[in-house]
Order: structure tokens, then sequence, then C-alpha cells
């Protein structure tokens, strides 16, 4: 019954995609740096979405804005749904262009203390 | 002996010893020859409610200079104790000072000359209790802790937990005023209790409260026996006050001190241990699960052997250090969705390897279970954690059934597992199994790639992260004899992910009962440990633990006991910060900041807190906070330099999250 729900949620969800993409359109990834913080993304996915060992990484290189929002509304496993009472999809959307905003850094292999 | 009250003198030991005192105690003839008990003693003022604080007078007396005693007559009782004491060739005694131990305290440091064991002076129960969970783990030795009855063990209580659950052994000894005829009134009365180690007893091997010197000669090498038998565990001894400061009555018969003889591990069952080798030997897809079963460095070469034998990939949950992380067989927890053999050793919850738990479980909040396993897998145990079980705390966790459930401590079994699974393996399955060993060690190489690759991302970020900051530690000290003290959860498991890890005193593991004030006592006493071992000791300090009881780096820098601690000093109670989110999310409200980055109440912020200034004020070289990665590797090699020449040093550094 609860993952029925679940399916029926994220069905519902995906059908009004319009509304978020539109959003995303407007994005800005200042605002999205604020709302990262204020909303607790950092907690678990680090001040430049990098992720580790308690979220996964986020940045560089974001899910496209879709898959990205579905997930955030909908999710089920370790990282908690923000429902759009709590997170707008504005807000969503400035997320999302911030995390878009964040340069790709040094590739691994060119970092000595990575190498030694 | 002469007593403050000017009672008549009785023979406490002759006293003590008709009291039943095992668990609470019952009511008390009264003894021959004492004076009569009565309320109505003649000119003696009206009784009075016990409850009511003390007087100045006995305050003055409690904290003041005593009067002058008479001298006691012959050697006293605790000076036998230290004999006892000394025969187990316990190096050290970290402990804060109290009454209800005075004399055993007065007989160490002058009659003991203060070696064998060493008083370490504590500012807190916890932290004396923690010293010792983290030496034994470098040095397979226990220490013993002095400590108030009353008070004192319960600050000491959460530290004895921690070693409970973690299978380490401390030897506790709490003073107690157990005489309620003869024990000074006012805070030592307050200070005493019928019986103090109820207090620990639901997470103890074994306790004891010893009414003859005999006996207390007995109890100390019965409760080091206990503690050092695996599965290790502490042990508590309530030790009355009286029986440390009367002189020694032999009436006759002679004091000895009974002879320590370490005892053999118990090994599995063999019919057992060779239908688990049947089911690995037959598998396509064995894996090896540990949290605790390397008990020392042997143990970590058995499991290596295991490991290869059967070219099974190992999951090391990190309870210790159980096998080299650097070798192609070291996996991540997903390698159990393959396996249709699991052989878990020494787990604290095997559980969770069957299953996973999400905490994301729909609107009754209890979470969702989901298998972590593929259907049929076989799973084999071989613990001793079943052993000790006790009812009232719940360091069991939830109830697995296994398909092979083997008794026994696991180092202990592994050479007959060894053994067993050797000849087990039939000759055409060789083929098949150095296979499963290629395509292990390429999983592993290309997992290792991965790691590097995501600790590349957000390499140049302030706050610094976790990622960064361990490989500026370990740029630091990979040249070095080193040993982690501190247990990685909180750094995303960075350096045994970067780091050389590969021998067993490279990685302490945690605290085991997951009480935070573990880490920063835990260190100093790994730190006291590879003093003596020419060891460099390092430890990645989380700010929240640290402020628990600060008062053990005055204890570090007071015994020059060389350690290099590195804040990770991400400003918040983390694991709270996302407790507390979650159920705002949960309940579809936007949780509360206040004026801090985290939900209110889970943030350590506003003001900041200095660690270096902290540590810098009780005798510590320090530097920090470090928000820039740039200036971490140089602050690190200045802190290398200073812990190498004999002194602890901390780096305060501003970090990510996790």
């Amino acid at each position: 019954m609860r993952y029925r729900r679940l399916r029926d949620g994220v069905a519902a969800f995906v059908a009004t995609l319009a509304l978020g993409h539109g959003a995303a359109l407007a994005a800005s990834a200042e605002k999205g740096k604020a709302a990262f913080v204020s909303h607790g993304c950092w907690q678990c996915h680090g001040f430049q979405g990098q992720g580790g060992q308690a979220g996964a990484k986020l940045a560089p290189d974001p899910l496209p804005v879709e898959a990205f929002t579905a997930f955030v509304r909908t999710t089920n496993r370790a990282m908690p749904p923000y429902s759009e009472a709590i997170l707008s999809n504005e807000e969503l959307a400035d997320i999302h262009a911030y995390l878009a905003s964040i340069p790709k850094g040094p590739d691994s292999k060119s970092i000595p203390l990575l190498n030694q | 002996m002469a007593r403050k009250d000017g009672q008549p003198n009785v023979n406490r030991r002759k006293f003590l010893a008709g009291v039943a005192v095992a668990g609470a105690a019952s009511a008390v003839a009264t003894p021959p020859g004492t004076a009569a008990t009565s309320a109505t003693v003649p000119g003696a003022v009206p009784p009075r409610p016990s409850a009511l604080p003390p007087s100045a007078a006995v305050a003055a007396a409690e904290t003041g200079v005593p009067p002058t005693l008479p001298h006691a007559k012959g050697p006293a009782g605790s000076d036998f104790m230290v004999d006892v004491i000394k025969t187990l060739d316990i190096e050290y005694l970290p402990s804060n000072p109290a009454s209800s131990f005075r004399g055993l305290h007065e007989s160490l440091i002058n009659y003991g000359k203060n070696t064998k064991p060493e008083f370490l002076t504590c500012m807190h129960e916890e932290s004396a209790v923690a010293m010792g969970h983290g030496y034994f783990k470098l040095t397979g030795k226990p220490l013993m802790t002095l400590c108030h009855g009353t008070v004192g063990l319960q600050h000491a209580s959460m530290a004895i937990y921690n070693a409970w659950c973690d299978r380490v052994p401390v030897i506790v000894v709490g003073g107690n005023d157990l005489d309620a005829a003869h024990r000074p009134p006012g805070v030592p009365t307050i200070h005493s209790a019928q019986d103090i180690n109820a207090l620990v007893r639901d997470f103890t091997k074994w306790d004891d409260t010893p009414v003859s010197l005999q006996h207390f000669a007995q109890s100390f090498v019965r409760a080091y026996k206990v503690a050092m038998t695996p599965p290790y565990g502490p042990v508590a001894i309530s030790l009355d006050a009286g029986l440390q400061q009367e002189p020694m009555h032999e009436n006759g018969e002679r004091l000895y001190i009974p002879r320590y003889v370490p005892t053999a591990p118990p090994q599995g069952d063999s019919a057992a241990v060779r239908e688990a080798a049947r089911l690995l030997a037959a598998a396509e897809h064995p894996v090896i699960v540990v949290d605790r079963a390397a008990r020392t460095e042997n143990g970590v070469r058995l499991l290596v052997e295991l490991a290869e034998a059967l070219q099974a990939q190992v999951v090391d949950q990190g309870g210790r250090m159980n096998f080299p992380k650097t070798h192609p067989l070291s996996s991540p927890p997903t390698v159990l969705g393959r396996a249709d053999v699991i052989i878990g050793m020494e787990l604290s919850d095997i559980w969770s390897v069957a299953n996973v738990w999400v905490d994301n479980g729909g609107e009754d909040g209890s979470g969702t279970r989901e298998p972590r396993v593929k259907a049929g897998t076989r799973l084999i145990s071989i613990s001793s954690h079943e052993v000790p079980s006790k009812s009232n705390f719940q360091d069991f966790q939830r109830f697995q059934e296994v398909d092979v459930s083997i008794a026994g401590d696991a180092e202990a079994t592994l050479p007959a597992l060894i053994e067993a699974v050797k000849a087990a393996i039939p000759n055409d399955r060789k083929v098949a199994i150095a296979k499963r060993g290629e395509a292990a060690a390429k999983a592993r190489a290309e997992g290792h790639e991965r790691a590097l690759a995501a600790a590349a991302i957000a390499w140049d970020a302030s706050p610094i992260s976790t990622a960064r900051m361990c490989a500026e530690i370990w740029a630091q000290i990979k040249d070095l004899d080193w040993s982690l003290a501190s247990y990685s959860l909180f750094q995303s498991n960075w350096p045994q992910r970067l780091w050389k890890m590969e021998r067993h005193y490279h990685s302490l593991g945690g605290p085991g009962g997951y009480g935070v004030g573990y880490g920063a006592p835990a260190a100093v006493g790994a730190a006291l440990a590879n003093r003596a071992l020419g060891r460099f000791t390092v430890n990645i300090q989380a700010d929240g633990d640290l402020m628990y009881a600060p008062g053990v780096l005055w204890t570090a820098a007071h015994h020059k006991i060389p350690l290099l601690s590195v804040m990770h000093n991400n400003r918040g109670y983390h694991q709270e910060v996302m407790h507390v989110q979650r159920l705002s999310n949960r309940r579809n409200r936007v949780a509360s900041l206040g004026n801090t980055m985290g939900p209110i109440g889970t943030s350590i912020e506003a003001p900041d807190v200095d660690y270096a200034k902290l540590a810098a004020s009780m005798g510590w070289w320090s530097v920090g906070p470090i928000k820039d990665p740039s200036e971490l590797g140089p602050a690190l090699k200045r802190a290398v330099e200073v812990v190498k020449s004999g002194q602890p040093a901390m780096v305060d550094v501003w970090t990510q999250p996790r």
C-alpha cells in the first residue's frame, strides 16, 4: 500500500514537470546557493554538492532538472522527500541552477596529494 | 583503625565478612562488642532528616584539611592491594581523585612508588575509562581506573558502556564507604551506596565487593582474568574505604596473591566449523564480513589467508582494522547483493548484513526494511558476542536467523576454519576460484579510481572538504609508523579510502556504544600506548565530541603524551542536524534554523568555539582555525614536528560536514 501510494505520487508529479521546467528557465544560481544552505541540502551533500558517505554527489554535472526535481519530490531512499510546501518549485529550480553553475574541479590525476 | 568519629575500634574485616553484600544489602545484625545503636543515646542531638544538605562543618571537613589522625598500626591494607595490583603488570591508572579511595591512592603513589600502575590525573571519570579503552586497542593490555563509588561511577558509566559494546576490558574500581556505622557523615555518606556496582552491572562482564584483603586479592585477579578472556569486557570492583584504610589483620591466615594464568579464548565447535567450510568452499560468491574479528595483527594475517584461500571479497565494518584496505579483495558492502554465502565474524549487527533499513518509511515514520542479499543466501556466524549476553541494554540488535551459528572467538577459530576450507575446496573449483579473485581485484582497482575522483571534487573549497583534510594529513604521516586513533564514519571514511591502511594498529575503530565523548580521551589513551611503542598517533577530532570533556587535553599535556589532533570542526552535531531535517520534511514543515545553519539545537555556532585557544590554554601547541585549504599542509607539517618532539598538538580545521 505504502509503495503504491509512492508510485502514484511519482506519476502525478511527473505529469506536472512542465511547471518545474518553466521555473528552471528563470532560475538563479545565486538564490539557489542560499536555498541550498537554508533547506539543509549541504548537510549530506556538502556545500559544493560534492557528496560523501551521507549523501550522493550532486555537482558538477547534476542530473537533468526533470529527474532532479522528481527525485527530490518523491524519494523513498535515505534522503527525505521535500514537498512543494516546504521547498517551492522556484527554489528547487534555483538550487539546480546553483549546482549546474559549480565548475568541474581539477582531475584527480593532476593533484599530487591524490597520487602519493 | 582509628576513625574520625571516635567509635569503638571494630575489626571491619570480620564485621563485613558476615554481611551479605553481593546484591543489595539486607538487614545487618548488630555486631558483638559494638556500642548500642539506639537513636536515644544520652546527650545526642535529635535525629535530623537524612536528606539535608551537608552542614558547613561537614562540608569543611570534606573540602578542608582533615585533622591529624593517629598513625595506623601495622602495614596498611591498601599496601597489600598494591602488591596484588602489581602482579598484573598494569602500566597506568587514569583517574580523577576521590576520598573514597584515598587509602589505595596513598598506597599507590607512596608504597607503590607510582609505577605499574602510574597514576594519571584525569578531569573526568569518563575520560579515564575511555583512555583505558583506547590504550587497550593498541597494546592488548587493560588499564585500571579508580573512581568515586557513586558520583564518579555515574560519570564513568557512559565510557564503561562503550567498552562493553566494543568488547574492551577495563578494570573499574569504585571506592565506597559501605559501613554505615563508621563512614564519615555528610558528603561521603551521600557518595556511598549499598551496591555501587548495580549502576553498571548491566554492561559489565563481572563485578564483586570484596570484604577482606584476601577476598580483594581473589577478586582483583579474577576481575582481570574475566576481563581478559575473549570476548573481552569491562569489570567492576566495589572497594570499601575502610578495608583500604585498616591495617592488615592476618588473624593467623597468611595473605596470598593468586597467580594469573591467561584463559585461552573459546574456539568454535569443530563440526560446525567443517559445515561452514563446506558451504564456503562450494559457494559461487562467498563474502566475508568482519567487524571485531581481528583482535591482533595475527588476526589480520589469518583473515587474509582465509580470504585468499577462497578468493572471497571481504567487507570490513571497521570495529577493528581487520583486513588491509589495499588488498585486492577489500570490498564495499555493495558486494553483499551478489553473495550466495556470507560468513560474518564478530559482528555486532548481523541483521544489517542481510537487511537494509531506510529511515524514510512512509507516513508512520517507522522506516522500511529491504533485503540486502538475494533470496537463498546462506548466512554463517562466528561470534563470541552471544556468550555474555544481557537483557537490558539492547546492544544485540534485531534478531537474524542464520544457517550456521558458531559461538566462539573468531580469531581463535580461524586456524581451524582455514584448514577446513582448504580441505573442502575440490580441485576442479580452483580455476573458477582464481578467476573470482581476478574479478574482485579489478573491481577494487576501479573502486579506488572512483574514490580518487570523488576526493578531487571540491578540492579547493572552503570550508575544507573532508577528503582534502584527510589527504593532507596522509601526506604528513605516510612515511611514519602511525595509528589513526579515531573512527572515520564522520569523515566519509576517507582515511580508509585514501591511506595505506594495512596493519592492525593503523585503525582502532569506534566507541562501540556510540556514546559521544569517546573520541578525545580514547585518542589520548592510544597515544599513551604509542608513546612507549614509538609510533605516531593521529586523531581526527569531532568538535562535538571534544566538548563533552575537554579536560583530557590537559591530561595529555600534563603527562607529555604526544598526539596530533586535527579538528573536524564542522560546527554542528551533524548526525542530529540531519535527523531534525528529516523529521521536518516528514511533517511537511520548514526546519527552523534560528540564527545558525542547522536546525535549532544542532549547531555549534554563534559563538564559534576557538579550539586552538582551548587547546593552548591547556598546554598544547595549536593553530587555527584554518579555513583556506592551501594553509592546511604547512600547518600540519609544523604540528607533526611538535608531536615528534613529544608534545601534543592541535590543528583546528573548518570543515565541510561529512
